[in-house]
């Protein structure tokens, strides 16, 4: 067997006496694209970030390319030859191209810079990955994929032995994706190890050969990919035995009702931007479904309904009568609530308790004196922790120091606390380990059987088919089909979502 | 907790106490109603402007206008009580309608303020750096840049009369003080403002009206500072538009830092403001009653800026 | 989508650059001997001090900090280069860029490695220097040595253009070449940017970050030798209020105050049009058909602010839109 490119061995990392890695190892292989997998928590990021010089271990031995291996920063990792591309794009989106390719290892004429060459560099570049740009123009006038593309010419320009990518695919949509997988292939030709981080199941079986799996900060199983199952993965990574109904992946179960009266209903809707003519409709009882490429204008639609963008052309009808939210407050009146995308950016206040958070869109109809009723914010937080299983300390713990799953339990308790028509839900388990995800999926569910209209967006295929009552699959700004529930297959989403598929 | 967070929540207080056991302990005739009556005055007009501060910096924002705003009002309010702009019979009359009149027009300058960040989304410091440039411009064009000399005194008890031996500057600053930590704390209005330094998109999200909050805190900074410069010229029987409140901004940034406010926004407290105040201001008197000059106060001053903002945020950290 | 790289963009980065010449042409228009040699040296001469300090600020904002102590530090080294003047030129320029520099030190190190927010950082450090200043002068002001060359810094000329404006010119020049054509240039408009990317890309943003304090300080004590030099005497008690006009030149000039963004040319465009105004004032006034105080000026300055700050408002919305549109691509 040919020695490893990189060998890290019983690494551990204690952070404040926390032990965030405890005897983690991992392998990679010369030419190899090998998956790291394992729960939030699991330590992968802990591990990359020793690798990369951004934490120091606690003990443990790493060798690449069979010499010990000892960095204390990301550019002494970035001059050995490891390059990371980070989930969310770490370039700088004010300058030109040239300048976050080129940026660290400029090209200098007479000790001054040589702008033409590092021109001609960056173009070079990016030509490998059939690229061809205005390399003068500012990053951020490009869009999520093509800045990522930027990002790793960035790491091939270093002549990177190993491109360490840490869920690359997360802001890509499946065309984008396929993209990137060609050049890790690509990568892989020259040579070149990819080490890469997904939480997408189904990529790892299109461009990985062998995985490592990790939980609690240990390395609990390392396979070839072609060996291991979906179920096997998953239930490694969980560290138990998933027992589901024959197929299923996700917890959203059977609905247990029939869809009740139409909540809301959307004709030919446009922001003027990237929705152009959207109709949808959601009765309550039940989940409905937009699907759709990234740019598709799902968030645009859910940014309509809430209020957050006021539509330019079309209606919209709430239960019977006209509804043009101009602010979210207008929809929020309406009784409708909308858990956003990023909940980082858009959801928590991060410095405010679990009860303030959840308290914050009721607490104006609640007060109507304006004086804060601190005994009751605690009752109704209270009881929702409890009901939701939110995992915290209290309602007066801070919000921000709780995991990804609980925070998203207490933005949907500041919705529910509304008792709301309509909920909207913009990819609601993006970024939560696989546990809280299940739990997530089963209490929307449960809400919808009581009688809540849900709107859902997300990504993911199996969440969408096994989760929704109907979806609408929109494509470039339009509504282009609906699909009922006796025809919904991951197929017939898959193929309206590629081409328009008329059924 | 640890020993850090510890000190980064009552770091300040400590200090404080400990000044205060330094002073009882080395200068002579400290603990006396005189000694506290001068420091409570000297400290109150800052008190009184770090308030509204305290306020707009919980929403993530600045003020960087209130010493010019303190110009205005302390320009305003002279004209009007000496019957410069108008004959107004009664006295009374005219001091009421003067101390109004400075306010409210402090208060609408502040909402200006609030308004370009709301409605324009200008950076705070950029947006009342204007006023900051204009306001002493324009209290000096009104003034023509002339002292104001008076002697009103149904007007200046605000800065020299007393209650119960206490001053009634002082008195208004502890009205202004519980009455904006309740605001704060006890209030829907006090958890929007905590919300939009917090998190401005979340908060909007959640229906908060973004823009008139804002535009309120703004407001009330304003508001404060034309109270506080009333205050100042009031004390000096004359109001000169070329100092009143210069420099005022960054004595009142300083006292809520000292006092534990986070500037980037989303945790404030309005005691702690106080503390911070009356801290920096007790240094100050103690190195003054201890032979050491104004100018090498100054220096010892940024120590215990740098020190105490050091401490929280490493209380924040751990 | 190169369309959006727009005449919105051009006016945002090149504005200041055209209103600069439209204000200069009215002036020349309607005053006589506006564009005179006397008057054109005269406001350079005068403007000088303040170009320094904001190219140092314009540095600092570009990495997005600020720096708040650049009065004092001027009003500091002004008295080191007066209490030095009477060993020489040297001696008197070196004090002065010497106390400069130190607290520039000092600012970096604390926004470094203690990591306190520059705003408070560079007002504590803007106390600390004036205080310093006021115990060093004693409260008054100290005269400089008229025996020495030190003068010519602030009154000289150099066939006949004055030597504080040629420093000026020299340290933008110099200014320009480090931002456009060195590694720490960019590394500067990169760590403005995207501090943590910055950091991921392996650039040193400590370095970077301290650095650039360092030059504001630098140029700050600069502005103090020529404060001292023009008018004779180290003065503690001037530089109040500098560190925001610097703050508002440099917004003039269309830096962005959230860094990653901005140009040291058009940084000087914006202090010659602050500068400028006052100039205007002043010929109005002469002409005698109006009686402006010269208190008028930090109103007009203030409205002039205003306008530019809405202007770029105003671009900056229509640029973030379009940002957003590119996503249909």
């Amino acid at each position: 067997m040919p020695s490893s490119l990189l060998s890290m061995r019983s690494i551990t990392k204690t952070f404040s006496g926390i032990a965030a890695l405890s005897g983690a190892s991992l392998e990679v292989a010369h030419g190899e694209v090998h998956a790291l997998i394992g729960q939030n928590g699991a330590g992968k990021s802990t591990l990359i970030k020793v690798l990369t010089g951004y934490h120091s271990k606690t003990s443990g031995e790493v060798n690449f390319e069979d010499r010990p291996f000892e960095v204390n920063a990301p550019r002494a990792a970035q001059d050995a030859g490891i390059s990371t591309i980070y989930q969310e794009i770490n370039l700088v989106p004010q300058r030109s191209v040239t300048e976050n390719i080129c940026l660290g290892r400029e090209l200098r004429r007479y000790g001054l810079l040589d702008w033409p060459a590092m021109r001609t560099e960056a173009q070079r570049l990016l030509s490998k990955f059939n690229l061809n740009l205005d390399v003068d123009l500012p990053l951020s006038q490009f869009s999520t994929a093509t800045q990522q593309m930027v990002a790793i010419a960035r790491a091939v320009g270093f002549s990177a032995r190993l491109v360490i990518m840490d869920e690359p695919t997360s802001s890509l949509d499946d065309r984008e994706a396929q993209v990137l997988f060609s050049v890790i292939r690509g990568l892989k030709d020259n040579g070149v190890s990819v080490l890469f981080v997904s939480h997408r199941l189904d990529e790892l079986y299109q461009v990985c050969d062998r995985v490592t799996i990790m939980r609690d900060g240990q390395t609990v199983r390392v396979a070839n990919i072609a060996e291991i199952t979906k179920l096997e993965l998953v239930s490694t990574m969980l560290g138990r035995d998933v027992a589901r109904a024959a197929g299923k992946t996700t917890g959203f179960g059977v609905a247990a009702k029939a869809p009740g009266a139409m909540v809301l209903e959307a004709n030919d809707l446009s922001d003027g931007r990237l929705a152009r003519r959207i109709d949808f409709s959601v009765a309550s009882g039940e989940i409905v479904g937009l699907a759709g490429l990234l740019g598709a204008g799902r968030s645009e639609t859910a940014r309509l309904a809430f209020g957050d963008t006021v539509a330019k052309t079309g209606t919209m009808r709430l239960a019977t009568k006209p509804f043009a939210p101009r602010q979210p407050i207008d929809a929020i009146k309406a009784g409708i609530g909308f858990c956003t995308e990023d909940r980082k950016i858009e959801g928590i206040i991060p410095d405010m308790s679990v009860a303030d958070n959840m308290m914050l869109a009721l607490r104006p109809v609640l007060g109507r004196s304006g004086i804060v009723d601190e005994g009751r914010s605690r009752k109704i937080a209270t009881q929702f922790i409890r009901q939701l299983g939110i995992k915290c300390t209290g309602p007066d713990q801070k919000i921000r120091e709780l995991s990804g799953g609980n925070q998203q339990k207490v933005l949907l308790a500041r919705w529910l606390a509304m008792s709301p028509k309509l909920l909207i839900l913009d990819e609601p388990t993006r970024g939560i380990d696989v546990g809280a995800k299940d739990e997530i999926q089963k209490l929307i569910r449960s809400l919808a059987d009581q009688g809540l209209a849900v709107l859902m967006i997300s990504s993911e295929l199996e969440e969408v088919v096994e989760g929704a009552n109907r979806v609408f699959v929109l494509r470039e700004g339009l509504t282009v089909v609906e699909i009922g529930h006796s025809e919904l297959t991951e197929d017939a989403v898959l193929a309206a979502m590629a081409d328009g598929g008329q059924l | 907790m640890t020993s850090s967070q510890f000190l980064s929540r009552y770091g300040t207080a400590i200090a404080l106490l400990v000044l205060i056991a330094f002073n009882l302990a080395v200068t002579p005739n400290f603990a006396t109603l005189q000694t506290l009556n001068v420091n409570l005055t000297q400290v109150c007009t800052i008190v009184i402007v770090a308030v509204g501060m305290t306020m707009v910096i919980a929403t993530g924002g600045i003020d960087l206008s209130v010493g010019s705003l303190m110009a205005i009002s302390g320009a305003i309010a002279p004209m009007i009580f000496m019957g410069k702009l108008m004959e107004i019979g009664s006295i009374y009359a005219a001091v009421a309608l003067a101390i109004l009149v400075a306010i409210l027009v402090a208060t609408i300058l502040g909402a200006f303020n609030g308004w370009l960040i709301a409605r324009y989304r200008i950076q705070p410091i950029v947006a009342t750096l204007v006023l900051f440039i204009a306001g002493r411009g324009i209290a000096q064009v009104m003034t023509n840049g002339n002292l104001q000399v008076f002697k009103v005194p149904e007007f200046q008890v605000i800065g020299l009369g007393r209650v119960f031996g206490l001053p009634v500057q002082v008195i208004l600053m502890g009205l202004i003080v519980a009455l904006a930590a309740w605001v704060l704390r006890r209030t829907t209005f006090g958890r929007q403002v905590l919300a939009i330094g917090g998190n401005e998109r979340a908060a909007r999200l959640s229906g908060i009206a973004t823009t008139p909050i804002k535009i309120a805190v703004y407001a009330i900074s304003g508001a404060l500072a034309g109270v506080a410069g009333l205050i100042v010229i009031a004390i000096n029987s004359a109001s000169d538009a070329n100092l009143v409140g210069m420099g005022m901004e960054l004595d009142a940034i300083a006292a809520v830092a000292v006092g534990g406010t986070l500037l980037s926004g989303g945790r404030a407290t309005i005691i702690g403001t106080l503390l911070g105040a009356l801290t920096i201001q007790l240094v100050r008197y103690t190195l003054l009653a201890n032979g050491v000059p104004d100018a090498a106060a100054l220096v010892v001053k940024a120590a215990i800026i740098i020190a105490a903002v050091w401490l929280q945020e490493r209380g924040n950290a751990a | 989508m190169k369309q959006r790289f727009d005449m919105g963009s051009l006016l945002a980065t090149y504005g200041v650059v055209l209103t600069l010449f439209a204000v200069i042409l009215f002036g020349y228009l309607r005053y006589d001997n506006f564009l005179g040699a006397f008057n054109i040296l005269s406001v350079l001469r005068y403007n000088s001090m303040f170009a320094l300090v904001s190219l140092g600020m314009c540095f600092v904002i570009m990495t997005g900090g600020i720096d708040l102590s650049v009065g004092s530090v001027a009003a500091l080294a002004s008295v080191c280069a007066a209490y030095a003047s009477p060993y020489g030129l040297v001696p008197g320029l070196a004090a002065g860029l010497i106390a400069g520099l130190l607290v520039g030190t000092l600012n970096g190190l604390i926004v470094t490695q203690l990591r306190i927010m520059p705003f408070i950082t560079t007002l504590a450090t803007m106390l600390a220097a004036s205080g310093t200043a006021l115990l060093l002068a004693q409260n008054q002001s100290v005269s400089v040595s008229y025996d020495t060359a030190f003068t010519v810094l602030g009154q000289g000329n150099i066939f006949g253009f004055p030597v504080p404006a040629l420093i000026a010119v020299i340290a933008y020049i110099l200014g320009s070449i480090v931002l456009n054509l060195t590694s720490t240039g960019r590394s500067v408009l990169a760590v403005g940017g995207n501090e943590d990317a910055a950091r991921m890309m392996g650039l040193p943003v400590q370095r970077i970050t301290f650095l650039v304090y360092l030059a504001s300080g630098g140029c700050a004590g600069l502005a103090g030798v020529i404060l001292a030099a023009q008018f004779g005497a180290g003065q503690p008690i001037e530089g109040i209020g500098w560190e925001l006009f610097a703050i508002a030149s440099v917004v003039v000039g269309g830096t962005l105050l959230t860094g990653g963004a901005g140009s040291v040319g058009t940084t000087l465009a914006g202090v010659l049009l602050l500068g400028v105004l006052f100039t205007i004032l002043n010929f109005e006034n002469g002409k005698g058909w109006i009686s402006l105080s010269a208190y008028w000026q930090s109103v007009i300055r203030g409205l002039f602010l205003l306008a530019v700050v809405l202007l770029q408002a105003r671009l900056t919305n229509r640029v973030g839109k379009g940002d957003t549109a590119q996503e249909t691509e």
